[in-house]
């Protein structure tokens, strides 16, 4: 299972947490304005590997926070 | 696919050509029945379908087989009721067995609200044909004897919709019998054959390439699971798709009968027998994106305490079995179908958790889209491009039990 260490908190179950998404990372290449906006509102990198995302400890402090995970193995990864 | 099924089959396994009119990428049931309905519908058996695995080795072999129609949205509900009756007709269109049973699908209310959605769920079916009807607990304890009312005390079943068409079908023997026809008619099913990019002409996709070599195509399907994020990004193509894992757990085998499918949208679950009387169930896709297919403890205790609730005699089996798939999860809980904005390469994804059912109107509908190259009004709502124009067709009925 998937233990995240919560600045707040320490380490803790992933069941206490919300996933609240990667961070929206519009590729360079996309220019037009609504393309842009299209991209960031819906699409995803859904990387099989490192990614960055936000999590919302729910059952804890109730604060955000900023992870960075390897979606191959689902274990944080350091950084 | 093991040696002992392939004697049971009229498989031909071909080497693959440097050129065909249709690659289709991922040969699970979607790529299958697309390539089946291509030849026996339009008579296009220049078709490969390219397998990274053994066909079958994706989600089409690690659901939990369930066959309902019972959506939430109109466009979904008559999307799913062509699926179930395809389903019903599949045997005789193949010739082969899927061990098709329609068993009937009880969908549990535990509360005022619970049941306000039920009702609804059962109108919108009823109008857009598919049969669907409240009953009240006493009817629903007559259609499974097993059910504690009282749901344990905390989960009292305050009524249910009733789907009479819900069955469930041998997901492998679906696989093999798309895969045996299509192969008859001339089709080329490679399996152990990555996709690794795609060819290009300027924007357009002209063909694969592959572990094997390169492959021109005049279309390029992407049938792809978990992974099609992966291969639309050889074309520069974005998706609106999260990549979960979904687990599912059997039991040993219940040597009572077990009628209908059981399922719970407040709980999440949904529990049915398999064709050896093993219990099946599962519950919703883990909240993380992952491709790790790793089962967990947790899944097998959230389970156990769910369906415990409702159906108590489960406690007096044992879990025998429990494994993982990563579905290709869609925003608003609907499939993904159509043209991408890149000429040459389609795609039929977000197939999340409701990919099985789908397969043979998902095929369907595909073969009809490269065939004629006109959207089938079945499936216009499904296209990628509702997001640009803000049409999302969120959908609570989807995802399980959403």
């Amino acid at each position: 299972m998937l233990w995240i260490t919560c600045p707040t908190c320490g380490e803790r179950p992933v069941s206490e947490f919300r996933f609240g998404g990667e961070l929206p990372r519009v590729p360079e290449r996309i220019t037009d304005r609504g393309e842009r906006n299209l991209d960031w509102v819906w699409m995803q990198d859904n990387v099989d590997g490192v990614t960055t995302e936000r999590w919302f400890h729910a059952a804890g402090c109730r604060r955000w926070l900023t992870l960075r995970r390897n979606t191959t193995t689902d274990r944080v990864v350091a950084g | 696919m093991n040696e002992f099924v392939e004697t049971l089959l009229d498989l031909t396994w071909h080497e693959p050509k440097k050129s065909y009119d249709v690659v289709i990428i991922g040969g699970g049931g979607h790529g299958l029945a697309t390539a089946w309905n291509l030849a026996t519908r339009h008579g296009m058996t220049n078709v490969a379908v390219l397998e990274a695995n053994y066909i079958g080795s994706g989600n089409t072999g690690r659901n939990t087989t369930i066959i309902r129609a019972n959506y939430g949205i109109a466009e979904s509900v008559r999307f799913y009721q062509r699926s179930l009756e395809l389903y019903r007709a599949l045997e005789d269109e193949t010739g082969c067995s899927i061990m098709h049973s329609t068993k009937g699908l009880l969908w549990l209310a535990h509360t005022e609200s619970g049941m306000r959605a039920e009702r609804a769920r059962a109108l919108m079916n009823q109008a857009c044909g598919a049969e669907t009807v409240m009953i009240t607990p006493s009817e629903a304890q007559e259609l499974c004897p097993q059910l504690d009312l009282s749901g344990g005390g905390r989960y009292p079943v305050l009524g249910a919709s009733y789907h009479a068409g819900g069955a469930t079908a041998r997901h492998d023997r679906v696989v093999w019998a798309y895969a045996q026809g299509a192969m008859q008619l001339g089709v080329h099913v490679i399996p152990h054959m990555p996709v690794t990019g795609l060819l290009r002409d300027g924007s357009r996709v002209v063909g694969v390439q592959t572990a094997g070599g390169p492959i021109s195509a005049g279309t390029v399907l992407s049938a792809v699971g978990g992974r099609v994020t992966t291969v639309a990004a050889m074309a520069d193509l974005r998706l609106p798709i999260r990549t979960h894992p979904l687990q599912a757990l059997v039991t040993n085998a219940y040597a009572q009968g077990f009628g209908p499918i059981v399922a719970s949208s407040e709980l999440l679950c949904y529990v049915s027998q398999t064709g050896r009387g093993q219990m099946l169930m599962g519950a919703e896709f883990d909240s993380q994106p992952s491709y790790s297919m790793a089962s967990s403890y947790e899944f097998l205790q959230t389970v156990s305490t769910k369906v415990t609730h409702i159906l108590p005699f489960l406690r007096n089996l044992r879990i025998l079995r429990q494994w993982a798939g990563i579905c290709d999860i869609s925003p608003d809980y609907s499939p993904i179908m159509g043209f991408t904005g890149i000429d040459g390469l389609l795609i039929t994804t977000g197939w999340g958790t409701w990919g099985f059912k789908a397969i043979p109107a998902g095929g369907e509908a595909m073969a009809e889209l490269i065939a004629t190259s006109k959207v089938p009004p079945l499936i216009a709502a499904f296209g990628l491009e509702r997001f640009a124009a803000d049409h999302a067709m969120a959908d609570q009925g989807s995802a399980g039990t959403r």
